[in-house]
């Protein structure tokens, strides 16, 4: 068993309930870290990633999605409806320094594992809980999923054209709130590493997404309006937004902040005309006459691919860039320098290539330094070494599928 | 208050905009002190809208005033040798610098980590830039709209029903600044576990955060659908067969009745026979015959009221969701349970609600205690009684452009 000592978080060693893509997401950022995760799952109470999404996967290990979301993590076959499986999930507790879960609330109260039990046996422990709408409240027991998240946390609303429906923003969303556990999980276990506090740290999904729309809310708070759906467009900045290009289904965004860069788009677009256009003359003009202006600029983005047209605008210090599509980002030179993706062997799916880890630490890098775990692929090391339990006990829980 | 998370944690933030400011805000809420540190114009984010009381001023500004709040805040002019050697100076004092300056500029602007280490061997530096410091295109320009579509996730929005309403239009990026936030996020969870790791081994670092990386890792579920299913994602076809958004009487609504139990619950709320159709019973059949599932839905959804709507098939277990403008979450009765929104007083601004954190740590509770800054508010407090600087200095380092 590999007992590599690397990240911020070497040494820290966390129980985890998490399910789907919210929480797992939230885990896998703190395994990414350095965190030991021992992934809790069971067959009564099966990870829906191990039957994978549009496409769905037979048996428990042949999902890339599960093994995805739960790199580095240990797995962990454990049924928490049996009394031995609660006894051992309590022991487990024990020995780790945070408990995460994205269940409805209630869940692991009702399984006799609630935090006052966990308190008992573990006074310091950190327990994060991420649902819907938090713990309590009215609305606390309704089901969510990121689609939800994304309408009731007003992010949603935001995003789309003046004159059309809201947006969803699918899958993204789960992440967005696993990005937010991360960083809730570390901020306790900073707090309890200076204090020896543990605390039980309440998560809404639906809030995390409400913060990501925190300045948009402020229009209403101050100035009693609700802001409307802008597409891609800025409040002050023409040009500002996304092109079309040469093929089909390909996209450049510009946009234009200063004088300087105004003249230099002119200059690359090869028009004397535009940057003498009274229209265009300065940025109040620009942003009144922005239908016109994106009409000229697509005539010229047209005849180019997203890549050439960013090249040349970049070139005179023009923010350009493509709308990369996943293909883009895959093949792209700079996220292959900066080595983004990596290649990691899984043993039944054999090679694969995933996103990499987030951030370019540089003395306790953060790292991917084992595959999504089979379903219960570490039962001998985590009740055999981490609890101590003799062999025979092992086979004897397995067994009474206890261990399931 | 001085239990929260980083109290006694001494932040300096140089960042402009949204992405850097919110990394250090999301510590600043947690207890940190923060000094954030603008140039002598002002951070851009100043000039933003929306503005109090609709007056365009630099310290009425929505999205400064939200990514600032318990900051200090003085003014440097980091082009100057002056303005780099004070903030050098608050570096030695401080645990954490956030920067965001482009990898061609930091060491002109004393912002490289070579030369911050030095300074402070223990200071963790945290980059937030839209590329990464390093790499062939770490010197792009990036607003955030470049940012965004570079990531991934612009290309693939908007998906249905807006796509087959507008099949021809531009992607687009998320409302706001949502993708500068999510850069924020991803550096203040380095900047905590380099806290963290800190407290045992006493030595800082630097992490290199690229907004682009952000996105992608934000989308890693569209990455590994191209990896290992050859699923190439595009806007088309992202709805669901049946479900989705539907509009209502005064706004949109989503629902997604997946399983028979959830589609049950919505026929009960529903009172439209036709739903109750033999052919949509079983999940099979919602797949075949979504589209009329979907027109039935959208006829009895129009005259309902989105969060009556909301309420009345929610307790079921079935998902379903409104689309909460601005006003509907001032107003939501969940948020108003957990204390969601907090009133913060500005001294120019006014007094008027914000958005808190949506995790509760009750041993350590997120604090409000000063609004955002105004412009080089602190510069007193911070140059002469920290730095032990006269006034009179004060005075000649501002008619000489260092402040």
């Amino acid at each position: 068993m590999s007992n590599t000592k690397t990240g911020p978080l070497s040494g820290v060693r966390i129980l985890d309930f998490t399910w789907a893509a919210a929480g797992p997401q939230g885990t896998l950022l703190a395994g990414f870290l350095g965190a030991e995760v021992l992934k809790v799952e069971s067959v009564r109470r099966l990870d829906l990633m191990r039957r994978g999404m549009s496409k769905l996967y037979e048996g428990f290990d042949n999902s890339p999605h599960l093994n995805d979301f739960n790199f580095n993590k240990l797995g962990v076959r454990l049924d928490l409806s049996k009394p031995e499986g609660r006894d051992l999930a309590i022991a487990l507790v024990s020995v780790c320094d945070a408990v995460v879960d994205n269940f409805r609330p209630g869940v692991l109260e009702r399984l006799g594992l609630g935090y006052s039990v966990m308190r008992r046996a573990n006074p310091s422990i950190v327990v994060l809980a991420a649902a819907n709408g938090g713990s309590t409240g009215p609305e606390s027991k309704f089901a969510g999923y990121a689609g939800i998240f994304n309408a009731l946390g007003g992010l949603g609303y935001l995003t789309g054209y003046p004159d059309s429906p809201p947006t969803m923003l699918r899958d993204s969303v789960d992440l967005r709130v696993g990005s937010a556990l991360a960083f809730a999980i570390v901020a306790a276990l900073y707090h309890r590493r200076q204090t020896g506090q543990g605390q039980f740290v309440d998560m809404a999904s639906r809030e995390v997404v409400t913060c990501l729309a925190g300045d948009q809310i402020l229009e209403y708070t101050m100035n009693g309006r609700n802001p409307t759906r802008q597409g891609n467009r800025d409040a002050v900045m023409a040009p500002h937004n996304v092109y079309r290009c040469r093929e089909n289904d390909t996209w450049v965004s510009i946009a234009v902040g200063t004088e300087d860069e105004w003249r230099a788009l002119c200059r690359v677009m090869g028009s004397a005309e535009l940057a003498s256009d009274p229209r265009f003359a300065d940025a109040y003009a620009r942003k009144k006459n922005e239908a016109d202006l994106d009409k000229l600029i697509t005539q010229w983005t047209k005849q180019r691919t997203p890549q050439e047209a960013t090249l040349l605008l970049q070139k005179a210090s023009v923010a350009a860039a493509p709308s990369m599509s996943m293909d883009d980002l895959l093949a792209d030179e700079h996220l292959q320098a900066r080595g983004a993706y990596v290649t990691v062997q899984h043993p039944v799916l054999g090679k694969q290539t995933n996103v990499g880890v987030p951030w370019k630490f540089s003395r306790t890098p953060a790292s991917i330094r084992r595959p999504g775990p089979l379903f219960g692929g570490h039962n001998p090391f985590v009740f055999g070494e981490i609890l101590g339990l003799p062999k025979s006990d092992v086979e004897r829980l397995t067994k009474a599928e206890v261990l399931s | 208050m001085s239990n929260s998370v980083f109290s006694g944690v001494r932040i300096l933030d140089v960042c402009s905009l949204a992405a850097g400011p919110y990394c250090a805000k999301l510590l600043a809420d947690m207890g940190a002190e923060v000094i954030k540190v603008e140039s002598p114009e002002g951070d851009p984010a100043r000039r933003y809208g929306a503005f109090a009381g609709d007056k365009p001023d630099r310290e009425r500004s929505a999205l400064f005033l939200y990514c600032n709040t318990n900051k200090m805040g003085v003014t440097l002019n980091l082009r100057t040798a002056t303005g780099r050697r004070l903030l050098h100076e608050l570096a030695k004092q401080a645990d954490v610098l956030v920067e965001d300056a482009p990898p061609q500029e930091e060491k002109a602007l004393g912002l490289d980590y070579d030369t911050l280490r030095k300074v402070n061997p223990k200071l963790v530096v945290t980059s937030i830039t839209p590329f990464g410091k390093t790499g062939p295109h770490s010197t792009w320009k990036a607003y955030p709209l470049n940012t965004y579509h570079a990531g991934g996730e612009g290309f693939l929005l908007p998906g249905e029903p807006t796509f087959s309403m507008f099949p021809d239009r531009e992607p687009i990026k998320a409302g706001g600044f949502a993708g500068e936030y999510d850069s924020g996020i991803y550096g203040a969870s380095a900047v905590a576990a380099a806290l963290y790791e800190r407290t045992a081994s006493g030595q800082g670092q630097h992490i290199d955060v690229s907004g682009q990386e952000v996105q992608l890792q934000l989308n890693r579920m569209s990455l590994i659908k191209l990896t290992a299913e050859d699923t190439h994602l595009t806007r088309a076809g992202r709805g669901y067969e049946f479900g989705g958004i539907f509009k209502a009487r005064n706004g949109y609504v989503i629902c997604r009745p997946t399983e028979d139990n959830h589609f049950e619950s919505l026929c009960q709320v529903v009172d439209d026979p036709a739903l109750k159709d033999e052919r949509f019973k079983a999940r099979a059949g919602r797949l075949k015959h979504g589209p009329e599932i979907n027109k039935i839905l959208a006829r009895w959804l129009a005259e309902q009221d989105k969060e009556d709507f909301y309420l009345k098939i929610g307790g079921s277990g079935c998902p379903a969701g409104y689309f909460a403008a601005p006003e509907d979450l001032v107003k939501s009765p969940q948020l108003k349970h957990r204390k969601f929104f907090t009133e913060i007083d500005h001294p120019e601004a006014g007094r008027f609600l914000y958005p808190t954190v949506p995790y509760k740590m009750p041993a350590s509770p997120a604090r409000y205690d000063r609004p955002a800054p105004l412009l080089g508010q602190h510069n007193a407090a911070v140059f002469c009684d920290r730095l032990g600087l006269s006034r009179a200095e004060l005075v000649q380092l501002r008619q000489t452009g260092v402040i």
